[in-house]
This record gives C-alpha cells, structure tokens and sequence, in this order.
C-alpha cells in the first residue's frame, strides 16, 4: 500500500508500532489503525519468515499478530484485529530479526523446499546430544512472540453467576433473542466479544441499524438483563457451565482500577448461541501476502472504520456475499477491477452487480497473486482455463462460511453437512443448548477446486501449511484426519485452525474420494480464543495460591528466630540455631541436649481427633490396627492404619480419655486424608455406630518436653508426679489446664503437653523456663528427625510409603488377633506374605558416609535391592547410620553392602543392622 | 465442571465437592476376602451410569451416592446415604 487511504480527521490516539508513532481514531482496532496509516506489512509467518498483513478484521486473524505492551503487561500474539487502540499503545511485529521489513529470518523462505511437513521426524534423527544442538537453533528460528519475563502487575478475578439464558454474540440474532427471554422475565446474560454490539449489523446496517441495535440493547437492560462487552464466551463446560473471559482493559493497558480481566463462571439453564460464522479464504498462490484480505473484513475496514484497505480492488468469491464488498469498496472510491465468480451461472446477485457496471466474470478462480514485501501488484486468474492478469492492490476473498460451533461441540453436540452451504451446521447437543442465526444457517456457497500451485498455496497461515504439505501428508500414508493435523500442525496455532480446517478437510476428503463430512473432523478444544494464563490463576496468582497457616506459637518461636520448615498446612522451627552455628550443628547440640538432660518442641501440627460416644472403641477398632478397646482409661498406646488393601497409610497414638471418650493422633501430613477416612467409615461404611469423630488439629498446641530430665522437669511444672510411660493425666501449668501424655518419640523419656491453643503460649513460657532450669533447650524439627532415625522409629510420607505393610515394618505383633479392622482382609493376600518383600532394617556405614535416598546393591552394577529411606548421624559419636528398605531385609543381618548414589556422586559400603540403634532394649523412656 | 445437587444443600458446584470412590469398590467390614479383592481391584467400569461417592467437603461434609453417567456426565440422582440417611 502506497499511501493513507483515510484522511486523518478525527485521529487523536497516539500509538506506536515498531517504534514509529501514528495516531489513531477512538474505535479503531490496531489493524485498522495500521491500514488508516497505510502500514500493510504487519508480521512475518511462523516457518518461511514469509512477509504477513491483515487478512481478517476479526478473533480468527491469523497473521496481524503483535506483542503489545511493555514490561510485565506485554502480551505476546495478539491479534492486530482484535484490539482497540488506547492513547499510548506500544505495538511490536514479532518473528522478524533485524527488522521487519529486512528480515534475516526470510532465508527459510529460499530453503521451504526442505522444510517439509514432517520436517522434525525426518531430519533430526540421531543420539538426544545431537537433538539438543539441533534444538537451541530450532527455538531461537520458529516461535511467535515471547513472553513476558516479569510479574504482571495487573489483577485478575473470577467470579461466578447464575442466569436462566445466557446468549453469546450481539449480532441481530442475540440481540433479538436476548431481549425475548429478558422481557419474558428471564434472568439474561448477552455476552459479546467485540467492543460494541452488533456484529454483522455493524458492517451490513441494512433493515436493522446501530439505531436498533442500540435501542434493543436499553431494553434488555431494563428488563434485567445484563450486557457484557469484550466478553468472549471460552469454553463450555459441563451441566451447561460457561466460562467468560472479560477484559476490563485491552491488552497492554494499564487497568482503570487494577483489575486487567474478569474470568465469569456462568451456569446458564439455557444458552442461546448465536456465534455467527467466520469466511474462509480460498486457496491460491502466494494468498498469505499482504493485500490478501477476506471480502467481510474489507467490507467492515471500509464500513465501520472509515479505512479503505484498496484503490484497485479484486474480488474473488463462490457466494452473493462478496458483492455486497464489491459495492462497498466501491461506494467508498475503490476501483473494482475485476469480481471472479467460482461458480458458472450468474446468480441475482451477479447480474445486478453486472448491471451496476461491475466486471463480473464467471468460471472464474484466482491463480496467483503477485507483489513485493509491502503490497500486492497482480492478481492472475483462471477464467473459463483461461488466465487473465489484473494489476490491483487488494484481493477480497470469500470462500464460503464456516459456522462457529466451538461451543456447540464442547456441550457434546453433533453435527450436520450442509451440502448447500459446504459447511457444518449444528445438530443436537447433549446439553441445554441452541444454536440460532448465522452459525445455524449458513449462506449457500459453490466450492471452489483449487488451481494455483500446491506449495504457494497456503491454508494454514499461522503454521505455514500448504495444500502441498497436506498432499505430502497423504502421500506418506497419513489418512485420518487427526494424524494430518498432527504430522503438519495444521490447526495446532494459536487461532486452532479457524481458518484452515475446512480447507484441509475439503482437501483430505478429496484425497480420500470421499465426502468432507465422511473424511471426519477434530475435536474442538476450549478456550475458543486464547486466554491468559493470570486470568486462570485469578486471585490463586502471586502468593495467594497457597495459604500459609500460623501454629499457635508461631510467634513466639519467632522471637527466638528459627530455621523454618514447611510441615502440612504450617511453618515449624527446624531448629534454633545460636550465634554463627549451621542447621547441621543446631540440630545435633539440640539432640544432644535432649539425649544427655532436656528439650522441648512444638509438635502442635500433628492431626488429632477426638472420638466420643458409647461405640467409640468399637469404630477406632475398625479404624486402627491395633486393639483400642482394650485399653485402661487414662492408658494410652501407638497405633497404626492400614488401608483396604492391607498396606500401612498413617501411625499415631491412641489414649483412652474416659470410658467413652478418645485422642487420636496421626501424622501432620496426612491430616486430611485421615480426616476423610474417619468420616467416610463413620458415614458410609459404619452409620449405625453411635460415635462422633471430630478434628481437633487446630484445637490444641502440643508441647513436646524429652530427655533423661523430663520427668524432674514435668514433675515440678504440674506439681504432681509426671504420669507413667503412655498414660495420660490431666493437669494445670502456670494455671491452665492442660492434659499430659506420657509418650516417647525421641527415644528418651518424654511427655507431650497439649492445651487448648489460644491458652499456649504461656504454658509454653512456664515449661521454656522450667526446661532452661534444668540445663535443656529448644529443639526443632531437624533433631527430632536425628532422635527418631536413631530410635528407629518409622515416620509416614518416609518409610511408610504406601508399599509396606505391618509385617515388613515389623509392627506385626500388634495387630489386632481378633481382626475386624479395616485392612485385615486384604491383609491376608497370599502376595504380602511371600518372600522377596521389601522389608526395613537399619545400616550402618562401614567405610564413607551413607548418601540419602541411596540404593541398596550388593556390588556395582548390579539390580537395586532396596533404598535409604532416612539417612542420620548416631547423635552422640556422630557414625553414620540409615533406615532402609531391603528385599528380605530381616534375615540379612551383619550382610554387608554398597550404599550408592549415582545421581549425587556419593556411595558408602554399609552393614545390615536392627534399625533400633538406640536403646534396644526401651529401659531408657520407661519409669 | 459439573453441578452436583447435594441431597442436603442442594445444587452446588462440582468444586465443592471431593470424588470418593465407585459404591462397586466398597468393601464392607465382613466381606470375604475374594469378594473385597474383587471390589477393590476389579471395577466394573461401566460405559454408562454408575454410583459414585462423592463427599460435599467444602460444603455440609456428607458423603452422598451420586448416579452419573460416564460419558455424558449425566447425573440422574443423588442421595443421603449412611448416617445421613438413618431414619
């Protein structure tokens, strides 16, 4: 394009494209801003670098691609077509290097002939270090826009509603419909993607004019309906959900009030879709060039924006639609040089266009076209075989119409051939939906068989597929239509082949020798048109995704400023380190001190769960493996689940509180799914019992007090002597009630503290000052891992991990002998009690240091025989120990073997032990 | 995502809900073992409606029996079961 082809009145908004300012009429789409300027070379194709204007004024653009804005707001791909200048836009055409129009990139062009479809399987053949070569090449070539790397600053919502219609599209169809059901008193939601409503009405105001369409629009307001602009309907999901994706601020804008988009959850008891159609181009040679434009766009360039987008104009169409272009272009000063009609007779349309003075010539296919890198200068054609050349600077094309029914298909629907009209229209639908107007009744079309060459003609212009690749496809034996799409990427852009599946499946179908619905369609995939990854986050973005959730003493172990650990849904100290010690040095002199005197630990984020009522022994003895009803009152004892199928899944403790009342408690991590399985055996599996289990996790902080010194320590804080080994007592610290457990996690003797949570803290000072008297100290989560793997003690998520049952723990001897737990059938599996089971012992190194997550081989290179589950040092010597699942691991005591692991680069020869490497014998924790 | 009516709450959305397993897949407490192996590790599968458990976590907590079809989604009934559904 030579020059403007819009007088610049009225243009106010200031924009810029590859760095060069225009202006811009409030309204304006960027593309037609862009043509107002006479910019007509906009981006460059994805494979071939091949020069790219605007062919669409609409979502289905497939080459005015941009990146737009800057920083965090700069949004890659977007479409030229499908954005609304704002004062200060930055545009930027993408694929190019160094500029656009001087585009290095072009050489693939000059090697398409090597570029084939299928490129990728047929050329990169070899080892993966070759590919990884290949590939760092590969990427910085192919690609669109690149994303941003910064944070967006913008927000992003989401927000549910409900209604009895929804429609989608504001054209004369959903405006109609919206407005019955609105004043019929039907909760209406009218979604339209465009900026303002009307659709086709704007660019064909014939009977009905912005008037109605205006006036319509306060009617369904009034009657409660609501209106939605820049609102694409995305995906339609099931039970007649509609997701809405709603931008508040085009792209790139910095919002008026923060918020960049709105992301609508709409369950709709009816939806009214009235989609409208897209038109298809046709397929010719060199038809990706800019000054190739599909006939409704050039209609709606000249008609709503005031652009001519063409001073010698061709147009080529198989339908009476394009001549309404062909008048338009021509009201507004356009040379129509030449309209090629692709079928043979002279329709009503035609002979009135003839008689207005339009060259209407029938038979009549476009060839070629041909122009240099901004703008098209020839068009040739097949007339009657014949070729014919016309100089121009546009071709309006319309190859038919394709409905949309994206929508329709994800509510399930099917659809139906439309032989007139060459298109898919659509049928029923397994959910509450109905389609109506455009996308219902497609205009009748004639198909057109192309005649250019295969190679320049292309069908899909975002991947750079053409009817050759397509051809090519076939050739290679690809016949469905889903393995054509993958091995040419055909409809895998970021427009899914709005424009290009019908154009292949007419090609396929061709190939077949069968008809195009016979040859078979793809899936129509949500979202319809692309949507940001921070409007699916929506509020989940930046830190709100997980919520961290403070322990009742979060603060106060603030003050003693801890190595924090995540645990479940918490942060607990992982140790208290003092001066300039590490996380390794805290941890061991936190052992230690617990070993040789006292310490104590939050342990407030285990699950706990208060079980009452007259059967609450007979439920926790379905729940727990081992025998809970025999249990004294004030007696407490360690338990473990299993799962239906016999395999361990928690451990905790269980104490009889009162005849009919119980604590149980299981680990942090798997609080909520030991949660779900109470109430489902409660609800489901065991409603007749007359039990209550209620969760108490949050409910009381625990306070964990261990060593030889806990007793003296307990016993002067409660007053009374400290209760015996696993028997509880309710007591009072620094006057507060509070109940104390006498358990050991740690191997010593210890006891654990648990008070009603908003009472804590200054029970916790009471026993920090008791404990400190005494010689002890804090200690965190990084001791208690050394204590316990020193105990041998199994921890859930560690060795019980969901392979092992009670046998291969060595927890056997507690089961339950009556049975009736949940687990004890699957239990008895011939399988789980074969040899060749993992089985867990304990190592100790011989020579090296025992690597984490190591495996067990008797010599290098040889099959793995079991893991390092947890790996420690022994808390006083400091010997390298480790927990570990061995295959038959009980009879290979004193076996020696190679601890290694090749992923770290470390290895440790290791004997086979008892994992109690600790106090075999448990004299040290009992009275 | 789908809307699941709760037979306590009503008709919620399927976000409130957390899938439990197929009601074919429950073992009872005193099935023999051949009859809760079968349960657990030999579905029936259908291509059509099935009973689901599904529990309204983020809503009354109940387990409820829902009848959805596989394909389609279709959910035909739901109810209370257990000691929800206790007279």
């Amino acid at each position: 394009m030579t020059g403007p082809s819009r007088n610049a009145a009225g243009a106010t908004l200031r924009f810029t494209f590859d760095g060069k300012t225009y202006f811009a009429r409030p309204g304006d789409t960027l593309a037609a801003a862009l043509l107002a300027n006479g910019v007509a070379l906009v981006g460059r194709s994805f494979k071939y670098h091949r020069p790219r204007g605007i062919m669409t004024a609409g979502i289905e653009e497939p080459n005015a691609l941009v990146t737009v804005g800057e920083g965090g707001r700069r949004e890659p791909n977007t479409r030229a077509t499908d954005l609304f200048v704002y004062d200060g836009l930055v545009a930027r055409s993408q694929n190019r290097w160094p500029n656009l129009s001087f585009d290095l990139g072009a050489v693939f062009s000059l090697a398409a002939p090597m570029l084939p479809a299928g490129f990728y399987y047929k050329t990169f053949f070899g080892s993966a270090k070759r590919w990884m070569f290949y590939e760092y090449f590969i990427r910085k070539a192919a690609g669109l826009g690149n994303a941003p790397t910064e944070a967006d600053p913008d927000r992003f919502s989401h927000r549910a509603a409900f209604c009895d219609v929804l429609v989608v599209g504001a054209g004369p169809a959903g405006l109609q419909a919206a407005l019955e059901h609105a004043e019929a008193g039907k909760r209406v939601i009218l979604a339209e993607q465009d900026a303002v409503l009307g659709a086709s009405l704007i660019r064909d105001p014939q009977e009905l004019d912005s008037a109605w369409v205006e006036a319509t629009a306060t009617r369904i307001r009034a009657a409660g309906g609501r209106i939605l602009t820049r609102t694409t309907a995305s995906g339609y999901w099931e039970h007649d959900l509609v997701t809405l994706t709603e931008r508040l601020a085009e792209p790139g804008a910095k919002p008026a009030h923060g918020l960049a988009q709105r992301l609508w959850h709409v369950r709709a008891g009816q939806v009214i879709l009235a989609t409208g159609s897209i038109e298809r181009p046709i397929a010719f040679a060199h038809n990706d060039r800019p000054g190739v434009m599909l006939s409704q766009a050039a209609r709606t360039y000249v008609r709503r924006f005031g652009v001519l987008p063409g001073k010698r104009v061709v147009v080529a169409t198989n339908n009476d639609d394009a001549y309404l272009t062909a008048a338009a272009l021509r009201d507004a000063g356009a040379d129509i040089v030449a309209i090629l009609d692709a079928r043979p007779d002279l329709s009503a349309a035609a002979t009135a266009a003839q008689a207005a003075g339009h060259p209407v010539l029938t038979n009549a296919v476009p060839l070629s076209v041909d122009g240099a890198r901004h703008c098209l200068t020839k068009v040739t054609a097949k007339v009657d075989g014949q070729t014919q050349s016309w100089p121009a600077d546009l071709i309006a094309v319309s190859g038919g119409f394709t409905p949309v029914v994206h929508l329709h298909m994800q509510a399930g629907g099917t659809l139906d051939w439309n032989e007139a009209a060459q298109a898919f229209v659509p049928k029923a639908a397994r959910q509450n939906v109905t389609t109506i107007g455009g996308a219902a009744n497609p205009q009748p079309v004639h198909p057109v068989v192309p005649v250019g060459n295969p190679k320049k003609s292309f069908i899909d212009f975002q991947n750079d597929v053409s009817l050759a690749d397509v051809d090519l496809a076939w050739a290679e034996g690809y016949r469905s239509v889903e393995h054509l799409k993958r091995y040419t990427t055909l409809g895998m852009a970021t427009d899914q082949g709005k424009l290009s599946n019908m154009a292949a499946l007419g090609r396929l179908a061709e190939k077949q020798g069968v008809s195009i619905p016979e040859a078979g369609l793809t899936t129509f995939r949500p979202p319809y048109t692309p949507v940001s990854m921070g409007l699916i986050a929506g509020a989940s973005g930046k830190n709100a995704g997980a919520h961290m959730r403070r322990i009742a003493l979060h603060d106060v172990h603030t003050q003693k400023n801890p190595i924090w650990q995540p645990l479940g849904y918490w942060f607990r100290p992982r140790a208290y380190p003092q001066g300039q010690e590490t996380l390794a040095q805290a941890a061991l002199r936190e052992a230690r001190a617990v070993r040789t005197g006292v310490g104590m630990t939050d342990v407030s984020t285990l699950a706990k769960f208060e079980v009452s009522g007259p059967d609450a022994a007979a439920f926790l003895d379905i729940i727990c493996a081992t025998t809970v009803s025999k249990l004294a009152v004030g007696r407490g004892r360690y338990t473990f689940m299993l799962r239906e199928d016999g395999i361990v899944f928690d451990d905790g403790t269980v104490w009889r509180l009162a005849e009919d009342r119980f604590l149980l408690t299981s680990s942090t991590g798997g609080a909520d799914r030991m949660a779900t399985h109470i109430s489902y055996v409660r609800q489901y599996l065991c409603p007749q019992l007359r039990v209550s289990a209620v969760t108490v996790q949050e409910h009381y902080a625990g306070i964990a007090i261990a060593g030889p010194k806990a007793k003296a320590a307990m016993d002067a804080l409660i007053g009374a002597d400290a209760p015996r080994h696993m028997s509880t007592l309710p007591a009072t610290i620094a006057g507060i009630p509070v109940l104390v457990l006498a358990a050991s996690y740690s191997g010593e003797r210890a006891f654990e503290v648990y008070v009603e949570a908003s009472h804590a803290a200054p029970v916790w000072a009471a026993c920090e000052a008791e404990v400190t008297a005494q010689g002890g100290c804090l200690y965190g989560l990084e001791a208690m891992e050394f204590l316990r793997i020193e105990k041998g003690h199994v921890v859930v998520g560690g060795e019980v991990d969901g392979r092992m049952t009670p046998a291969d723990l060595a927890l056997d001897k507690m089961l339950n002998k009556a049975g009736g737990y949940i687990g004890a059938t699957g239990l008895s599996r011939p399988a789980l009690s074969e040899p060749g089971r993992r089985q867990f012992v304990g190592l100790e190194a011989i020579e090296g240091t025992i690597p984490e997550g190591a495996m067990l081989v008797s010599a290098e290179g040889q099959s793995p025989q079991g893991h390092v589950s947890a790996a420690a040092f022994r808390i006083m010597d400091g010997g390298s120990i480790a927990l570990a699942q061995l295959t038959d691991g009980f009879s290979r005591y004193g076996e020696e073997l190679i601890a290694s692991s090749p992923t770290r680069g470390q290895k440790a020869r290791v004997r086979v032990v008892h994992p109690h490497f600790y106090d075999a014998a448990g004299e040290r924790y009992r009275d | 995502m789908m809307q699941i009516t709760c037979p306590h709450c009503g008709p919620r959305s399927q976000s409130e809900f957390v899938y439990g397993r197929t009601v074919d897949s429950v073992v009872a407490l005193d099935a023999p073992a051949d009859q809760a192996m079968t349960a657990l590790f030999t579905r029936t599968n259908p291509r059509g409606p099935d009973d689901e458990i599904w529990r309204h976590t983020y809503g009354c907590r109940a387990w409820i029996v829902i009848t959805r079809h596989r394909v389609t989604n279709e959910i035909t009934a739901t109810r209370a079961v257990g000691s929800e559904a206790l007279p």
